[in-house]
């Protein structure tokens, strides 16, 4: 028999009356068919609330399934009708004292799930016995319960002594009690402000015996527990990572990136480098052998990959190829592969990448071309053997005329200008008769500054940043700024040719612009040249601090942070949890004797003592990293976004526009439901402003080829 | 953890939906259906909108979406719309929307099951059956009685099995089913060349059996001092993952493996090999632009394994340009024809017996194109199955079963080779 011709609008008073109906009824088979109705309209999405006083009334049949469609009735209703919940307060009292232990466990979980007060009080007591239930799947049940409970009303949990027994879970025989204990205790530590889970050797010993016998989820909880053991001494990591590396084998993935991270975690803690490389060697393989999972483990697998690689470089090392694009991978696989294979590009494999690239470069997906071929420039400036052979190849790739790759060319050959001047000018001509297709600020601005650059070498420059001041007042700020720049080079290198153009622009932009970063920048080239001409040039002409794809690595801190939360959301972001997940606890390597110094700041480790300092310091953090950027920013030598995108190889622009796009199409669902979005972006802002702006001058990975995180990340 | 779990259909229907925590309304199901379901350009399975995210997995006709608001363990999401999947299937052996409609009531109760808070609890199928049964007419009698012994099942350590099987005749199917694949460059380098293996058993064993399986793996038998001789047929297995019931402590130790299996059908392991991969098929083809208008093809196939072995179902997908206004071709075997719906030429080969080869030669009249972008040339693709063969070479030495009633078993063992991605650029 089907069920579904129950998926059908039903009228509220047409139910009722079935349900009340007094006809002969053989084994309630008219009530369950009608209660069928109800569950289906539920799912549908109208509301059925108002049948609440005949739905409890069937709670009285004694028919399994039929309490469990009525207790799925009152967890959806609830919330909105409390009073109803105190009618089923009797067979709750009556149910958790059930001989059968599958009801005692059904009825606790269920009042678990009511956000009623009343309930709630009721559950209390039945909850403590069912914690000593002789009944493991009571047991187990009641665990996770104590979770429900402490979402309601953490200081009830807190004073009613839950805690401690589900401490005392830990020890329990059975292991799906341990693992849901466990899970239990690392979520109530996650939220709770001063409980934090702490596990000593002893305890993780213990857990670590349990992972043998656990369903694969449950060795996962006990897994994710494991990252708040820590180490005291180099044995214990060691030992602790030589138990776990057997769960890497483990058939689901959640089991082997959760060892991936603890194993990641502890060999911080580890002293002899002979252990750390085989650990390392240990971790290849099953991270290969995510790729052969279902397309979204895939992309959870690369994201992840690509966080370990970067702090442990030898992972990998020698299997790019795996990393190489099928032709039907999905576009979020291929995106993810693609930023894979750059990273583990080197001088050996260069020749096979690049040929790999250069096939990506033809194929449909707009996004996925743009980032091969930016790839293909990046590769030019990480290598310096092949910047050749990859500018022969973005020289192909601008022949086909297609508009996207032309433009996505020429922001990458101006990287290239900057990395080894004066070696590839004769590729200019080439790139001036694509001019007029430049319909995109990124483009337009590094066209300009190549023009800006070479003003003495291009006979026509004066011709061609005339043509391109045409439209200055409606072109985007990038776009002024690398205009402006470009004009007053021309006329330091050629004042005969600039002469015209300069005051032009100059006027324009302290006098029609509104952007105080133009202006200003307007205002000190107005001064110097009117002032000291030679000293304008110093400073506009000056040497230009080196570009290399080093600044491609992401920020350490942030690096050390997601390497604490792999196989997360975060790590799949590469953004810090606290960035977009309210009230979430920051993770941080906690100091022992055994930790490993990290070389990038000592101080890091003592920080987060407290909060307040872990702010400070990363201020201070930041404060240098801007100090940075202040000092090379009056170079004179900006392509147009305040000096940022001078050593970040790629602006940060289209990062904003894509974001601002997705802004738009979002706008009205967002707006309407979820509506406190806008909160969250004002909100990651204010509390986190490192954050961003590191990522910006750090690792501006995010920002390469338009990544998949920002398409799927929108806050 | 996950906060809600729904299933919608093509047309973003809901089909199912539960919440797992009060941090969601039903209305955020609504979101999706806007955000992902009308969106003609997905790019992400994993989409987050201020601090919600969903999780989609497709399948048929449905769409698998959790939801959480927790920097969650992207995987085990993942994993468990997965499994959520693999038990529809076991239940209903199929799952899609027919499947999900006429059993919705079933499903709820297996959510309420298999997922508690958020947290995924025992999801094997087989142990679910035990008590939540699709004939509701069950007595209840018979589960309070039955009740103790599933509660130790669905939280004992070997979850996956019951204790109480018997058959009258013991038997066990071994199938090993390799996926070779391929990527061949045009200039003929092989790119990449791997297998994925699975070995897929099914036990019919009555009581407890404990199960020992061996393999040609090269790492044990190099161990072995004994076996020193005979490792020139050996497979090195760049990697492998297990069953649950494989102890892989065991594993680890010893390289054996050893477990008590689920009844029935299960996947007892996945392997992973890269080294002197066997290819079954060598493809050469020669494709030359004849100006604007004109394609010539000659593609000439070989099969590469012995000529006692055959292969079926061989299919080639030989790319087309999209503008492409009708194909010629002829084939020494099997049928070609142009199917423009693929914008490719598709050529079948029934059968296929080892050391012969085949040709086809062709010719693709195109129309003249108005916007002038360069045909990008999608790799050739192949299908194929080759019974008894591995590429790998891999091989099973034993399986060996010990029972406390020391009953007499009968094993089967099968191999294919079958392919996975298997593409040829030109």
């Amino acid at each position: 028999m089907s069920d579904a011709k129950f998926f059908q609008r039903g009228k509220i008073q047409e139910l009722r009356l079935e349900l009340n109906s007094d006809k002969k009824d053989r084994n309630y088979t008219r009530k369950k068919q009608t209660l069928k109705k109800i569950v289906a309209n539920m799912t549908m999405g109208n509301d059925m609330s108002s049948l609440h006083p005949d739905v409890i009334a069937c709670m009285s049949i004694p028919v399994l399934e039929v309490k469990k469609m009525v207790y799925l009735f009152l967890i959806n209703y609830a919330k909105a009708k409390p009073e109803m919940a105190y009618e089923a307060i009797q067979t709750f009292r009556r149910d958790v004292e059930d001989p059968n232990p599958l009801i005692r466990a059904l009825a606790i979980r269920t009042m678990g799930y009511i956000h009623v007060d009343k309930v709630t009080s009721c559950l209390i007591q039945p909850l403590r016995h069912c914690m000593r239930d002789q009944d493991p799947y009571v047991r187990k049940t009641a665990a996770v319960c104590v979770a429900k409970l402490f979402m309601q009303d953490r200081h009830l949990v807190e004073n009613a002594g839950f805690i401690d027994l589900l401490r005392e879970m830990l020890v329990d025989s059975n292991p799906s009690v341990v693992a849901n204990a466990v899970a239990a205790l690392t979520e109530i530590s996650e939220r709770s402000d001063h409980i934090q889970l702490q596990l000593n050797m002893s305890i993780a010993s213990k857990l670590v015996t349990a992972l043998n016998e656990c369903s694969e989820w449950g060795q996962t909880y006990i897994l994710e527990s494991l990252m708040f053991v820590v180490p005291q001494e180099p044995g214990d990591a060691e030992m602790l990572a030589e138990r776990i590396a057997p769960r890497l084998q483990h058939a689901n993935s959640a089991v082997v990136l959760t060892a991936v991270k603890v194993i990641v975690y502890l060999m911080n803690y580890m002293s002899r480098e002979e252990d750390i490389h085989s650990m390392c060697k240990k971790l290849s393989p099953p991270l290969v052998t995510l790729l052969s999972s279902g397309p979204e483990v895939q992309y959870v697998g690369l994201r992840n990959i690509l966080l370990v690689i970067q702090k442990h470089p030898e992972i990998l090392k020698n299997d790019i190829k795996i990393f190489f694009c099928k032709y039907n991978d999905p576009i979020y696989v291929k995106m993810a592969k693609l930023e894979i294979m750059f990273r583990l590009a080197s001088e050996h494999n260069v020749e096979q990448v690049l040929s790999e690239l250069k096939e990506y470069a033809t194929e449909v997906d707009v996004d996925f071309v743009r980032k091969a071929v930016r790839s293909i420039g990046r590769l030019a400036v990480k290598i310096e053997s092949t910047a050749q052979r990859c500018v022969e190849a973005l020289l192909e790739l601008i022949q086909t005329k297609v508009n996207y790759v032309v433009q996505e060319s020429i922001v990458v050959i101006k990287d290239i200008f900057r990395k080894y001047p004066n070696q590839y000018e004769s590729i200019i001509g080439v790139l001036c008769e694509n001019l007029d297709n430049l319909d995109e600020p990124e483009a337009k601005a590094a066209m300009i500054w190549i023009i800006g650059q070479y003003a003495d070498r291009i006979e026509n420059s004066d011709e061609l940043l005339d043509d391109f001041l045409y439209t200055f007042l409606e072109e985007t700020v990038e776009v002024q700024l690398a205009l402006l720049t470009a004009t007053v080079k021309l006329f330091i290198k050629r004042p005969t040719a600039g002469q015209d153009l300069v005051p032009k622009v100059l006027k324009w932009a302290t006098e029609e612009v509104d952007n105080p970063d133009l202006r200003d920048r307007g205002y000190i080239y107005w001064r110097l040249l009117s002032t000291d001409v030679a000293a304008a040039k110093a400073v506009v002409l000056s040497e230009k601090p080196h570009i290399s794809t080093e600044t491609d690595n992401m920020d350490p801190v942030l690096l050390e942070e997601l390497l604490l939360h792999i196989a997360s959301l975060s790590a799949i972001y590469h953004k810090a949890p606290t960035t977009f997940i309210p009230h979430c606890k920051p993770r941080f390597l906690i100091p022992s004797p055994a930790l490993r110094r990290q070389n990038y700041n000592a101080g890091r480790t003592l920080q987060h003592q407290d909060s307040y300092s872990s702010l400070h310091n990363s201020a201070q953090y930041q404060q240098s990293q801007s100090n940075n950027m202040r000092s090379q920013r009056f170079d004179g030598d900006d392509s147009g976004n305040g000096g940022l995108d001078e050593f970040v190889s790629s602006p940060k622009q289209p990062q904003h526009q894509r974001l601002s796009y997705h802004e738009q199409s979002f706008e009205q669902v967002a707006e309407a439901s979820i509506g406190n979005q806008e909160y969250y972006e004002q909100k990651i802002n204010a509390e986190n402003p490192y954050r961003t702006d590191t990522a910006a001058v750090g690792g501006s990975q995010a920002n390469k080829g338009g990544g998949v995180d920002l398409m799927s990340f929108d806050l | 953890m996950i906060s809600a779990f729904f299933i919608y259909n093509q047309k973003g229907e809901v089909l199912i939906s539960r919440l797992y925590r009060q941090d969601l309304k039903r209305s955020i199901a609504d979101i999706f259906r806007i955000q992902v379901i009308s969106n003609t350009d997905v790019r992400s399975p994993i989409i987050t909108l201020g601090s919600t995210s969903f999780f989609h997995v497709r399948h048929e006709n449905l769409y698998i979406v959790a939801l959480t608001k927790w920097n969650a363990n992207a995987a085990l999401i993942f994993e468990f719309c997965y499994r959520v999947i693999n038990v529809g299937r076991s239940y209903f052996g199929k799952f899609d929307e027919e499947a999900v409609k006429a059993n919705f009531v079933l499903i709820y109760e297996l959510l309420d099951e298999v997922l508690d808070f958020g947290y995924p609890q025992n999801s094997e199928a087989d142990t679910l059956k035990m008590y939540i049964t699709t004939e509701s007419v069950k007595s209840e009698r018979a589960v309070m009685e039955d009740s103790a012994k599933i509660t130790i099942q669905a939280t004992g350590a070997t979850s996956w099995r019951r204790s109480d099987v018997k058959y009258r005749k013991n038997e066990a199917f071994i199938d090993v089913i390799e996926s070779v694949n391929l990527l061949l460059s045009a200039q003929g380098n092989v790119l990449r060349a791997d297998v994925a293996g699975q070995i897929m058993m099914r036990a019919y064993l009555s009581g407890t059996p404990e199960c020992k399986f061996g393999l040609n793996d090269k790492v044990l038998l190099e161990k072995d001092p004994s076996n020193r001789r005979k490792t020139s047929n050996t497979v090195e297995i760049d990697d492998c993952q297990f069953h649950q019931c494989v102890k892989l402590g065991k594993f680890d130790s010893d390289r054996t493996i050893s477990f008590i299996p689920p009844d029935g059908e299960f996947e007892l392991m996945r392997y992973r090999t890269s080294d002197n991969i066997n290819l079954p098929f060598k493809v050469h083809p020669v494709v030359i632009e004849i100006g604007k208008s004109k394609i010539e093809y000659r593609i000439l196939v070989k099969a590469n394994f012995s000529s006692k072995l055959y292969a079926n179902n061989v299919v080639l997908n030989i790319p087309t340009p999209l503008n492409t206004a009708g194909v010629t071709c002829t084939a020494s075997s099997g049928k070609a024809k142009y199917v423009p719906a693929e914008n490719s030429i598709v050529w079948k080969i029934p059968r296929f017996q080892g050391q012969s080869e085949f040709t086809l030669t062709g010719e693709a009249n195109l129309t003249a194109m108005t916007h002038k972008k360069a045909w990008s040339r999608p790799p050739i693709s192949m299908d194929f199955q080759v019974l008894m063969f591995t590429s790998s070479g891999l091989l099973v030495r034993f399986l060996k079963v010990f029972e406390k009633n020391n009953y007499q078993s009968v094993k089967w063992v099968r191999y294919m080779t079958k392919a996975g991605n298997y593409q040829i650029r030109f």
